[in-house]
């Protein structure tokens, strides 16, 4: 369970991000944390599962436990990995009101110049709304 | 054949090597920093840079020449519409067309394509009626063709490759027939950087009956072309490829085959007399430059021939070459690196993918040490489904590369492999 508040495990990867002053040593943390992504199962890595908009592959499918909501997320490019890892460390075990009302703009404010490229940020558009989705429809059930 | 300012830059055309220190003073934009690093730029198939004497050109044009071409008559007018067309004499002779009436000023390589596709094939198409393209074409080579075919009842034919990548001439031959209308192929491949044999081509469709469309967008800025020894029936090329502007490019047409053409786009320009009862044309060129043209555009691509020509195609060709065999080398001492359609005779073009990799992490990685190249189907997806790939990384070099920065791509990769495979 999480004790930190979803701004609070925001601010404080902001702040792992900073200890970084060449963007190549960013990356290659964000890559380690990519690697570290617990593997999703194969039978989830279904068509439905599939994030569109995203120029890499993502899948994502979501439970609800306890009234709070887990995520498994896999992608096949390490980058993507990264930030799969960074927001599901973020949005594990929330309650799904929280995940919805989540700023998420972590990503921003860590600053690596391609996360904010024009497509990329596009991606990450359609992956937060769809990681939003998915909580929403446990709202709703 | 040199300009004012092509003699002000460059001094010599004997210049038998390049001398890329030299040439990189030209191009200011080399001089930019890339996440806190010197920019190496390998994505010049995308677009090439601007020599100072192209930019000075650009403002040039505006400060000091601006006016609409070919309807006033005062001196400003008179000025430009002389630039306009000296460029258009400039265009001519850097592909040896007969005359300068062949050579229309459009928007680039695809609104060429577009233009014949659309003017030429709603005329002269019938149903039944065959185009072939290849399977290693653009986009922007695929689809106007595609819809023409479509919209007349027509077949699009496909010419294969073989194992490497190749346009397999053989089956290419045996294709053809007497329905067979039109060949549009690219001279040199943008995605693989092949060079493909056009001058065959050519003769063969030729032989059938079929006129010959070439997509050089990825050949005039390196290889010499003479769309009259080839006898090509249109050549297309953009501006910006090749240290021009972007919103500027060419089709070339033999002029019977020009003549024959009922317009494309219609207004001002493009007309002799125009009631509401009957219109009739304006002869060519300007029959197909309706409206005002990219007057600025056109002039600074007839800087940037200077530029090229000033330099030497030779000599331009021949360090290029020297850039892709050392690329080459260097990029096959990576393990589990495959380069895709490589033959002895490619452009300064090379795709590649690393084996366990994707395209699209490599590519982010190497943007992170100032490293800018392309990475994805580079519009040609049918290609990328021949590979069976989803796309390649492509690095593709000018004749302001060097060496050191191969040498520091590789270093790079070797560093990115490490950090991705770990
Ligand atoms: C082979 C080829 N054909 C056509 C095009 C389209 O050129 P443009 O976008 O300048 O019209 C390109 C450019 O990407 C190209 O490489």
């Amino acid at each position: 369970m999480n004790r930190q508040s979803i701004a609070e495990t925001e601010k404080e990867i902001v702040e792992e991000f900073e200890l970084f002053d060449d963007p190549v040593n960013k990356y290659e943390y964000l890559i380690d944390i990519g690697h570290q992504l617990p593997e999703m199962p194969q039978d989830l890595k279904t068509d439905a599962n599939i994030i569109d908009g995203c120029t890499s592959r993502v899948w994502i499918s979501a439970v609800l436990k306890d009234q709070r909501v887990y995520y498994q997320a896999d992608s096949n490019t390490v980058i993507t990995k990264g930030i799969i890892a960074l927001l599901l460390r973020v949005l594990n075990g929330r309650k799904p009101a929280e995940i919805i009302d989540a700023q998420l703009d972590f990503l921003q404010k860590i600053n690596m110049h391609n996360l904010l490229s024009e497509q990329r940020s596009n991606g990450l558009q359609s992956m937060i709304r769809r990681i939003k989705r998915e909580a929403q429809k446990f709202i709703i059930a | 054949m040199k300009t004012q300012a092509g003699n002000n830059k460059i001094k010599s055309t004997q210049i038998q090597t390049i001398h890329p220190a030299e040439i990189r003073k030209e191009f200011p934009i080399l001089n930019t920093q890339v996440n806190g690093k010197p920019l190496i730029y390998f994505d010049n198939a995308a677009t090439t840079q601007k020599p100072k004497v192209v930019i000075d050109s650009i403002t040039n044009y505006y400060r000091n020449q601006n006016a609409n071409i070919h309807r006033g008559l005062h001196e400003l007018s008179d000025r430009a519409t002389q630039q306009y067309e000296q460029a258009r004499k400039k265009t001519a002779d850097f592909i040896h067309a007969k005359e300068k009436a062949e050579i229309n000023f459009l928007r680039g390589t695809t609104e060429a394509i577009n233009l014949v596709a659309s003017a030429w094939g709603n005329q002269f198409l019938q149903q039944g009626d065959e185009i072939m393209i290849s399977q290693m074409e653009h986009h922007s080579n695929i689809v106007p063709w595609y819809r023409i075919c479509k919209s007349k009842g027509c077949r699009l034919k496909i010419i294969p490759l073989n194992d490497v990548g190749e346009l397999n001439m053989e089956t290419f031959a045996s294709l053809l027939n007497a329905k067979t209308k039109l060949v549009s192929v690219a001279y040199i491949s943008n995605a693989l950087g092949l060079i493909n044999p056009i001058q065959k081509i050519i003769d063969i469709a030729h032989q059938a009956g079929a006129l010959v469309m070439l997509d050089a967008a990825q050949a005039v800025q390196h290889t010499k072309i003479d769309v009259q020894s080839l006898d090509c029936d249109f050549l297309a090329f953009s501006g910006h490829k090749m240290y021009a502007p972007t919103g500027i490019g060419v089709l070339y047409a033999k002029r019977a085959i020009l003549e024959s053409m009922q317009p494309y786009q219609s207004g001002g320009e493009m007309i002799d007399k125009v009631g509401f009862d009957e219109v009739t044309y304006n002869e060519l060129p300007y029959k197909f430059e309706a409206g005002t043209p990219n007057i600025c555009g056109a002039i600074a691509l007839g800087t940037a021939i200077d530029f090229i020509q000033d330099t030497g195609m030779d000599n331009i060709q021949r360090y290029e070459h020297e850039l892709i065999t050392y690329a080459s080398d260097a990029l096959k001492t990576i393990k589990g690196l495959r380069i895709y359609g490589e033959n002895a005779k490619n452009a300064p073009v090379i795709s590649f993918n690393i084996e366990g990799l994707h395209h699209y992490d490599i590519g982010s990685l190497l943007n992170q040490y100032g490293i800018a190249i392309r990475t994805g189907h580079h519009c040609t997806q049918p290609l990328m489904d021949f590979f069976g790939i989803s796309g390649t990384c492509r690095a593709s070099f000018a004749f302001y590369n060097t060496k050191e920065e191969i040498d520091r791509m590789i270093q790079a990769l070797n560093h990115i492999i490490k950090m991705l495979t770990k």
